[in-house]
């Protein structure tokens, strides 16, 4: 199912110790144009580059071009599919407790 | 940097903690509120739960009992989608622990399911804001590596 396919995907992008540093600094930072991240950095800038398009294929960044510069920010969903997963296990519990509750009731 | 979260439910049950623990604890009865299972209440039992297959995963939960004290305290492993998909991401490492406390007319029962790892550390996690909204109580408590 395409929701399972979005987590993993999420998740092996973010796996990533480097790839994560560039997602973190580009949602401390607001918007950050490519250039910026490689000056701060100790990555170069292939690498950097690779990685921006692996956070863009995962959703997790937009991406803008202005003049001669790309510009990246968080993309606001792109964490989405980590948010369902624990909704989705939080709606489990609910129903099982409450099917444990009925339970006792009945066993009265 | 990774962050584990937990689920909590928490509920006062006007029942006897005995009582609770023997729908927590008995194989067929744990059947008609969880699911299908082979549990024995014995430390080191390795049992499964076992659930419709969904995406990667065959919908099969192991388990392991890891601590026992009736009427108080049961605790076991959760790890599913191992098998089918050792990708990082669609696999649960987890841990359910149910805590019963005597109180007023009942029992406080407390369940909490705890390892949801999300990659990326608080930065990236306070991102997630609106997300987090929808959650709210699901996020407990921050952990440190895994």
């Amino acid at each position: 199912m395409p929701h399972a396919a979005q987590l993993t995907s999420v998740m092996k992008t973010l796996a990533d110790p480097t790839r994560r540093a560039v997602f973190e600094r580009i949602a401390r930072e607001g918007e950050v144009a490519a250039t910026g991240l490689v000056k701060g950095s100790r990555v170069s800038q292939p690498a950097i580059s690779q990685h921006l398009r692996a956070l863009r294929d995962a959703g997790l960044v937009s991406e803008r071009r202005e003049g001669r510069h790309n510009y990246y920010r968080v993309a606001p969903d792109g964490l989405g599919p980590l948010v369902d997963w624990l909704t989705h296990y939080r709606a489990f519990w609910r129903e099982r407790i409450a099917s444990l509750e009925a339970l006792l009731k009945e066993t009265e | 940097m990774s962050e584990t979260h937990a689920i909590v439910v928490e509920k006062v049950v006007p029942h006897s903690p005995d009582k609770v623990w023997r729908i927590l604890t008995t194989s067929e009865l744990i059947a008609k509120w969880l699911m299908p299972n082979d549990f024995v209440a014995a430390i080191g039992h390795r049992f499964t739960f076992r659930t419709r297959p969904m995406g990667d995963w065959d919908g099969v939960v192991q388990c392991e009992v890891l601590s026992c004290e009736p009427p108080r305290l049961l605790s076991y492993s959760w790890k599913g989608g191992a098998e089918a998909n050792p990708a990082y991401g669609s696999r649960l490492d987890s841990v359910v622990t149910w805590t019963l406390t005597p109180v007023d007319g009942g029992t406080h029962l407390r369940m909490v399911h705890d390892g949801f790892v999300f990659p990326g550390n608080k930065i990236a996690f306070e991102m997630m804001g609106q997300g987090w909204g929808r959650i709210g109580d699901a996020i407990t408590r921050m952990a440190a590596d895994a």
